[in-house]
C-alpha cells in the first residue's frame, strides 16, 4: 500500500470548515485560545485560526507549542531538534485548544500538557485533531473535536501535506513506514 | 543536523561549524524557556553533572548550575579549595571516584590547559570544559558569538576587535576559533607584550593602537588583565595601560560609529574599561550573562541526547 488517499483537498477544507464551526459553537468561545503542536500542528491551527476570524471578526489568542524538552523519549535513540514556542498571551484562566495534524500514540500531547502548564494554569485545556488513530493509543489521551477517525495498524504512517503552492491541494495520506 | 559530532565540549577547535550553529539555534529555545513564569523543563531529570572548579569563577559557576537546574538535573558541586585536593589527591583519582557514584557528565575548570582534554580521554564521562587555564573557554565563545548575533545579525563577514590580554586569555582563543568558523574577520590588539607571537597564523590581524582597532570594528570584545597570570611584568603599571588601552567614553565619541562593546566579566572598572562605558547603551555585557544560561543549557542537552 502506497500513497492512499484519506482525505483530498475538497475534504479537508469541509473538515477544517467544521473544526472552526464546532469551535466557535464551543461554550465559552470569548474564552477561547488556539494553541499548535510544533511542528505540523500549527499549519492546521492557523487554518482553523484564520476561518474563525473570517466568520467571527475575532482574532483569538494564537500560539504555537515546541514539545521537544517535555518529552518522554529524550535519550532513546530520537534526534531531537526543538522549534520555536510562541505564546505570547496569558493563559491563566483560559479554555485552551491544543491543535495538532494527527494523534496517534498521544505521547506528544501529554508533552505538550505538560510544556503548556510552565505558562501557567488554564481552565481547561481541549485537544482539536484533523486525524484520529484510534486504535494506536498508548496513554489515556482522547480528542474533543476530531477531523476524521481512521483505523491503522501501526506499521503505517498517517501524513498530512499541506499544499505549499497555490496549485497543490492539500491531502492526508496512508504511507507505508520505513519501519514497516 | 540534530546531534553532535562529539561525545565532549573540550574546545571550539574541535567542534564543526555545524556543531556550533546547532549550539546556537538550541539556544535560542532555551532562552524563550527561561523567560516563562515556570523556567523549568524535565529534560535531563535523570542525569547527574558534576562541577568541578579548580580554580575561582563567579558567572560561569552559577551559570552551569543554573542551566542544569533549568534542565531538572541533579548536580554536585566541587570546589577545591575545600576538598581532598588539598590532601594531595591526584586529578584523576578525584574524578574517578565521584565517577564511582554515577555521574554522567563533568562540567570542570582547571588551571592546566589540557586538563578537560585529559580528563576526556581517561575517563567515561562526557566533559564540558569550563575553561583550562590560559587555553579555552568554549561556552564563553558560544555565549559571546550568539549575544553578538542577537545584537548585530549574522557575524559572517562581521569585523570583530579583541582587545586586551589576548597572551592569557582563554576567552580570546576560544573566540578566535568560533568567530572565524563563522566567517567573522578579527583584529586582536594589545601591548606587544600581551600578543602571542605568530598568532597571526590563525588568520587574524593584530594591531597594538586601540583608537585604530575601535575605529575598524563592528564590536569590541575587551578582555580583562589577567593579573594572576602574570608572573613578570607585561606593563609599566594599569595606570599606563588604562592610558594606552583602557576603552573609556572619549575614545568611543571619537568614532563616526556606534559600535558593540562586551566583556567576558570580571570587569577591572577603570582599567580595561571604564564604568561609563560598562553600563552604557552599547554595552550587552549583562546580556551575555543571560544568554550563557541558555547556551549551556543547550551544551548539555545536546551532549546528554548524544550519550543515549
Amino acid at each position: 500500500m502506497s500513497d492512499a488517499i484519506i482525505l483530498n483537498g475538497k475534504q479537508i477544507q469541509l473538515t477544517i470548515e467544521r473544526l472552526s464551526r464546532e469551535v466557535i459553537e464551543s461554550i465559552n468561545f470569548e474564552n477561547t485560545v488556539l494553541i499548535g503542536v510544533q511542528p505540523r500542528g500549527v499549519l492546521l491551527a492557523e487554518r482553523i485560526h484564520q476561518r474563525i476570524k473570517e466568520l467571527t471578526q475575532i482574532n483569538i489568542p494564537f500560539g504555537k507549542i515546541d514539545t521537544t524538552f517535555h518529552r518522554d523519549d529524550f535519550r532513546r535513540g530520537k534526534s531531537l531538534n526543538a522549534k520555536v514556542t510562541e505564546i505570547d498571551f496569558h493563559i491563566e484562566e483560559k479554555n485552551v485548544i491544543l491543535v495538532d495534524d494527527v494523534l496517534f500514540t498521544g505521547r506528544t500531547i501529554r508533552a505538550a500538557m505538560d510544556a503548556l502548564l510552565s505558562f501557567g494554569r488554564p481552565l481547561k485545556i481541549e485537544l482539536l485533531v484533523l486525524i484520529d488513530r484510534r486504535f494506536n493509543r498508548e496513554l489515556p489521551i482522547q480528542p474533543d473535536f476530531v477531523g476524521r477517525v481512521v483505523d491503522t495498524i501501526e506499521k503505517v504512517d498517517v501524513e498530512v501535506h499541506w499544499a505549499i503552492n497555490t496549485t497543490d491541494a492539500d491531502e492526508v495520506v496512508f504511507v507505508k513506514s520505513n519501519n514497516g | 543536523m540534530s546531534q553532535l559530532s562529539s561525545k565532549h565540549v573540550i574546545g571550539i577547535e574541535h567542534l564543526t561549524v555545524d556543531d556550533i550553529q546547532l549550539i546556537l539555534k538550541t539556544a535560542t529555545q532555551f532562552k524563550e524557556i527561561i523567560n516563562r513564569p515556570i523556567k523549568k523543563v524535565p529534560t535531563l531529570r535523570d542525569i547527574t553533572i558534576a562541577n568541578l572548579f579548580f580554580e575561582n569563577s563567579t558567572r560561569t559557576r552559577i551559570s552551569f548550575e543554573l542551566a542544569q537546574k533549568r534542565l531538572s538535573a541533579d548536580v554536585i558541586n566541587f570546589t577545591s579549595s575545600s576538598s581532598s585536593v588539598k590532601k594531595g589527591e591526584t586529578l584523576l583519582d578525584t574524578v574517578n571516584n565521584i565517577l564511582s557514584m554515577k555521574v554522567d557528565m563533568i562540567v570542570m575548570r582547571h588551571e592546566s590547559p589540557g586538563a578537560a582534554h585529559y580528563l576526556a580521554e581517561r575517563v567515561d564521562a562526557q566533559i564540558v570544559n569550563a575553561g583550562d587555564g590560559t587555553h579555552e573557554h568554549p561556552t564563553q565563545a558560544l555565549l559571546d558569538t550568539y549575544s553578538m548575533q542577537e545584537k548585530i545579525g549574522d557575524v559572517k563577514n562581521k569585523k570583530i576587535a579583541i582587545i586586551g590580554d589576548i597572551m592569557h586569555s582563554r576567552v580570546a582563543l576560544s573566540n578566535i576559533f568560533c568567530l572565524k568558523k563563522l566567517g567573522a574577520e578579527i583584529l586582536l590588539c594589545g601591548p606587544s607584550t600581551l600578543i602571542p607571537k605568530h598568532i597571526g597564523a590563525l588568520g587574524v590581524h593584530v594591531s597594538h593602537n586601540v583608537d585604530e582597532a575601535l575605529q575598524w570594528c563592528d564590536v569590541a570584545n575587551v578582555l580583562r588583565i589577567q593579573l594572576e597570570r602574570q608572573n613578570t611584568k607585561y606593563f609599566p603599571s594599569l595606570r599606563e595601560y588604562a592610558l594606552y588601552f583602557g576603552v573609556n567614553k572619549q575614545r568611543l565619541d571619537k568614532l563616526q560609529k556606534e559600535i558593540v562593546i562586551m566583556h567576558p566579566g570580571p570587569i577591572n572598572r577603570g582599567v580595561e574599561l571604564t564604568s561609563d562605558v560598562a553600563d552604557s547603551e552599547h554595552s550587552i555585557i549583562l546580556e551575555q550573562v543571560e544568554n550563557g544560561v541558555a547556551i549551556r543549557m543547550a551544551v548539555m542537552y545536546l551532549l546528554a541526547n548524544k550519550q543515549a
